[in-house]
């Protein structure tokens, strides 16, 4: 089933400042998102809202099915949105137990679990650090490994927050390559907050800007 | 210096051949600290997990009483439980004053704060982020408190930890509950207490070493498990 994202109308004011202003839009495909705009533009804020982990003030946020009806805010729906947050959100455990995670909590079968996770872990190229804790990974690699951790549960939606910030020229080629890899396979809807225009460009197929709580595209 | 060595040598001697006195002291004494250790985790960890979790009026004044426990004098909860247990007191129809189920009571009163407040603690020096990361990778309420409490399982031990460390030096209050009879309520503190009154060295001797040793290996198990428990410094976040 396809997901729609609908963002109506929304307003989120923080200490008496308007930060999204009256805001809609509508994620409709298979795509790569881009959320552009300076530090404080709001892009996390609408991002965590899209997301669900945050309340707008005003106005609708409705995830419909292919017949445009919207689904119930519940554990389903929940289940079919990630969220890689720009310091991952690491687990003190193992790669291939931080991975395995999505899995684990949704009663899949340990052989199953295996060939999924090492099959993620193989694509982002960290199957060499699967039994290492993921504590000790650089930043680029913790952040190949927030992707293969929303990615082994299929979600219809994959939110990255920052997904370059403190990575090494080398890593945002890796990431790079494998968004734009993600994005061949059209299984996720993706949408990316980030300042890094360069990298936007390499891989966005809608590149939004964000501007005094205005989204330009 | 030689009445020192002497009866140095003489604990030693109790210790290698595993005197039955002995044994049957460290026991009980293990078995009651044991059982009040379990029973306080059991109590302890949720209700420590739940205070670091929720918002709710009065956690504060829940956290101060705990933290206040924690520094809780062995011989006043010997003395309160004494009233209560004794033949007049509100509960004396149980019969459980002198018994190792008071001991074991009253040890659970001294290590159940410290190991709620320890994991609470714990819990909430967990990074907010993780609790989110699960959330959003579809863990129901309850999948995310369990693994809260797993990122912080170092501390929780550190806490339980700490608690057995308290129960099995606490001399006080299971003295009054449990009366120090020869056989039945007799464990490793209370013995050491009673031979040095009574002159007889050796076996105070003996348990004094028996009790440094587990002692020795408490903090060296605190210690290793709080060093695991840090996380490498990650300069990226």
């Amino acid at each position: 089933m396809d997901l729609k994202l609908i963002v109506s109308k929304i307003w989120k004011v923080y200490n008496n400042k308007p930060v999204l202003k009256d805001l809609s839009f509508i994620f409709d495909r298979k795509r790569i998102y881009v959320i552009m705009g300076p530090n404080g533009s709001g892009k996390t804020t609408f991002l965590k809202i899209c997301a669900l982990l945050e309340v707008p003030d005003k106005g609708k946020i409705l995830y419909c099915n292919s017949n445009n009806i919207p689904l119930a805010k519940d554990i389903n729906l929940f289940r079919k949105i990630t969220y890689v947050f720009p310091q991952v959100g690491i687990f003190n455990a193992s790669v291939f137990d931080n991975v395995a995670y999505g899995l684990k909590i949704r009663g899949f079968k340990k052989k199953e679990i295996i060939s999924k996770v090492e099959e993620v872990l193989d694509f982002v190229g960290l199957m060499h650090k699967k039994k290492q804790n993921a504590l000790t990974l650089s930043s680029g690699e913790a952040k190949r490994m927030g992707i293969a951790r929303a990615m082994v549960i299929n979600p219809e939606f994959i939110f990255l927050d920052e997904p370059t910030a403190f990575v090494d020229i080398e890593n945002v080629k890796i990431i790079e390559k494998i968004l734009l890899e993600l994005k061949e396979k059209e299984s996720s809807t993706i949408i990316i907050a980030t300042h890094d225009t360069s990298f936007a460009l390499k891989v966005g197929d809608v590149i939004l800007k964000l501007e005094e709580g205005k989204i330009l595209t | 210096m030689e009445f020192l060595a002497e009866a140095f040598k003489k604990a030693l001697f109790l210790i290698i051949n595993l005197d039955k006195e002995l044994l049957e002291i460290i026991f009980l004494s293990l078995r009651v600290s044991f059982s009040a250790l379990i029973i306080a985790s059991i109590f302890g960890i949720p209700l420590g997990a739940f205070l670091g979790m929720k918002k709710f009026p009065g956690k504060n004044a829940i956290i101060i009483f705990l933290n206040t426990g924690m520094g809780l004098p062995p011989v006043v909860v010997g003395l309160f439980l004494y009233m209560l247990f004794s033949r007049s007191g509100p509960l004396g129809f149980l019969h459980l004053l002198y018994t190792p189920t008071a001991m074991i009571i009253a040890q659970f009163v001294l290590a159940f704060p410290i190991i709620t407040a320890l994991t609470q603690s714990a819990i909430v020096k967990v990074d907010p982020v993780i609790k989110l990361t699960a959330k959003t990778l579809g863990a129901t309420p309850f999948q995310i408190a369990l693994t809260v409490i797993k990122e912080a399982r170092y501390g929780i031990f550190a806490g339980v930890i700490a608690g057995l460390g308290r129960v099995m030096a606490e001399v006080g209050a299971i003295l009054i509950v449990g009366g120090n009879i020869a056989g039945y309520t007799r464990v490793m503190t209370t013995t050491i207490a009673l031979e040095t009154d009574k002159g007889n060295f050796e076996l105070a001797l003996a348990l004094g070493i028996i009790l440094l040793t587990l002692s020795f290996i408490i903090n060296i198990s605190l210690y290793l498990l709080q060093k695991r428990g840090i996380p490498p410094n990650i300069a990226w976040i």
